[in-house]
């Protein structure tokens, strides 16, 4: 039986959700794949919860900011587990062998991107959801009491951990799984930057500006602007979604301008170390 | 210049890797519908000329037309019509056999994907094994499950880089005898990097032979055979790696 032509499509919903499925059955295939995206932030609220809950007692300051530790520990996480969410579903592709296969097919760069961010999205639910509940259990902090104020800060940390993630992504199909390293760690520079624990104030003046161009140290200072002085600060809001939407576009074009060094430096085909 | 209506098109195609030419200016066009080996020794150029036919690797100079589609500017137009098949590339492990034709079905944008995986399972003898991680097959159960993802889009053109290393001989010649029965229904094109000569006389009505990124002979394997002198293609091949072919024509 010879089948039907197949019309060209240059942008298929179906190929993301060919992706999606692809991610879906793996990590429905192991237990370990789950129960990672759960462990660490949860181990990581429970133990700034506990602190959280001492300092409290111990300092008027604290008290006064109640649920400032926890709530930038689960922020935090939507940053940092947003992005490791995307490049893991794109680091199974390496590890699996698979990229050649996923470069050969008609799957276009952009499609394959909207379907990471689409897994980072899922990844992220199976992780953070449970945790919240958890922290409105254990420590009466309830995160969705943040309101509108949460999904915007969800908007734009979600859209930093893409940008940097697309990019980390670009890196690896550009320099080999030499470059993994990347995906676990480029985050952690943004934490003392973008003031996950701590006022922007507390930095050297020149640090502050630097800390100002990065769209997470608006939402951690929205963050405590609500818990302390109980106010949700619009314009710094838009701000990081001014930046975010500067950084999401420019990530995207130097990811595709990786690519395109890949295909020239043969890279593709050599996807080791 | 090379016609527009070959399957394929090479046009003096070269890439240059740090000042070395892994492939120097090589030429062909292959008919649709035919079936040519691409031989040479290792380092010889035939992986980098079917990434570049594929669009995996751009070219430094020349020209890749597959279908009539330029491949470093318009690949994506034609993915759809192609597919390949290469023992360096695996399927995800973990995922289940129909799990895995099912998402490189919906890739390829396949219509009646269950009912075609069910007759490529059926055609490759994977029904059994449909429900079962690739992981945990053989290495001929998994040459067979490439091999059926490789034709879920029924491809008009299709590019195997070494289809049988590593299988036993009587997968190898099982998997030969598939290729060359698709061919005949589809009317497909199909490229074939092989070191393995009795694949090649089995399957190839045109070998072209490359040594360091250049052909360096391209014909049909009788007259190969008749050329140099020989029996097999293994003592042409030989011939031609160890430059005896050179030495026999510079003597005549």
């Amino acid at each position: 039986m010879t089948t039907q032509p197949i019309p060209y499509a240059a942008f298929s919903l179906r190929r993301i959700g060919a992706m999606v499925l692809r991610y879906w059955y793996l990590m429905r295939s192991s237990w370990p794949r789950l129960l990672e995206l759960i462990y660490w932030p949860m181990v990581q609220m429970l133990m700034w919860g506990f602190l959280q809950s001492y300092v409290d007692q111990n300092a008027s300051y604290f008290a006064r900011a109640g649920g400032t530790l926890i709530g930038a520990v689960l922020l935090w996480d939507i940053l940092f587990r947003g992005q490791l969410g995307f490049s893991v579903s794109f680091l199974e592709e390496m590890w699996a062998r698979n990229m050649g296969n996923l470069m050969m097919s008609p799957l276009r760069p952009l499609e394959f991107v909207l379907a990471l961010m689409t897994m980072s999205m899922v990844r992220l639910a199976i992780g953070m959801v449970p945790v919240t509940l958890v922290a409105l259990w254990f420590f009466n902090f309830n995160l969705y009491a943040l309101g509108f104020g949460l999904a915007a800060f969800f908007l734009n940390l979600i859209l930093t951990s893409w940008a940097v993630g697309i990019v980390v992504s670009g890196l690896i199909l550009r320099n080999g799984m030499g470059a993994e390293g990347l995906a676990w760690t480029i985050m952690f520079l943004l934490l003392p930057l973008t003031c996950v624990y701590y006022p922007v104030a507390i930095l050297p003046g020149w640090l502050q500006t630097v800390a100002w161009l990065l769209p997470p140290t608006y939402v951690f200072e929205g963050m405590r602007a609500i818990l302390i002085e109980r106010s949700l600060r619009i314009d710094l809001m838009l701000m990081a979604l001014a930046l975010n939407a500067a950084y999401f576009i420019a990530a995207v074009i130097v990811f595709l301008r990786l690519l395109d060094s890949a295909r020239r430096h043969g890279s593709l085909i050599q996807t080791g170390e | 210049m090379i016609p527009d209506q070959s399957a394929i098109a090479v046009d003096r195609l070269s890439k240059i890797y740090k000042g070395n030419p892994a492939v120097d200016g090589i030429s062909f066009a292959l008919p649709r519908g035919s079936i040519t080996g691409l031989l040479g020794g290792n380092g010889a150029g035939k992986t980098t000329t079917i990434a570049m036919i594929m669009g995996l690797v751009m070219p430094s100079a020349g020209s890749v037309r597959v279908l009539g589609t330029d491949m470093a500017r318009e690949r994506h137009r034609v993915l759809h019509r192609m597919n390949f098949e290469s023992p360096y590339v695996d399927m995800p492990m973990r995922l289940t056999v129909a799990q895995n034709l099912r998402v490189f079905g919906m890739l390829y944008g396949v219509a009646g994907l269950e009912e075609r995986i069910r007759d490529l399972a059926g055609q490759l003898g994977l029904t059994e094994f449909l429900d079962r991680p690739t992981g945990k097959l053989s290495a001929g159960q998994k040459t067979r499950v490439s091999l059926a993802k490789s034709l879920i889009n029924d491809p008009e053109v299709l590019l195997l880089d070494e289809p049988t290393a590593s299988l036993d001989p009587d997968t190898a010649d099982w998997v030969r005898g598939h290729l060359d029965t698709y061919r005949r229904r589809r009317g497909a094109t199909i490229l074939l990097a092989s070191h393995n000569m009795t694949e090649v006389e089995r399957l190839c009505e045109r070998v072209i032979m490359m040594k360091c990124g250049r052909v360096v002979d391209d014909d049909t394997p009788a007259r190969l055979l008749d050329r140099y002198g020989r029996q097999t293609m293994e003592d042409v091949f030989l011939d031609i790696a160890r430059g005896r072919g050179e030495a026999r024509e510079a003597a005549q």
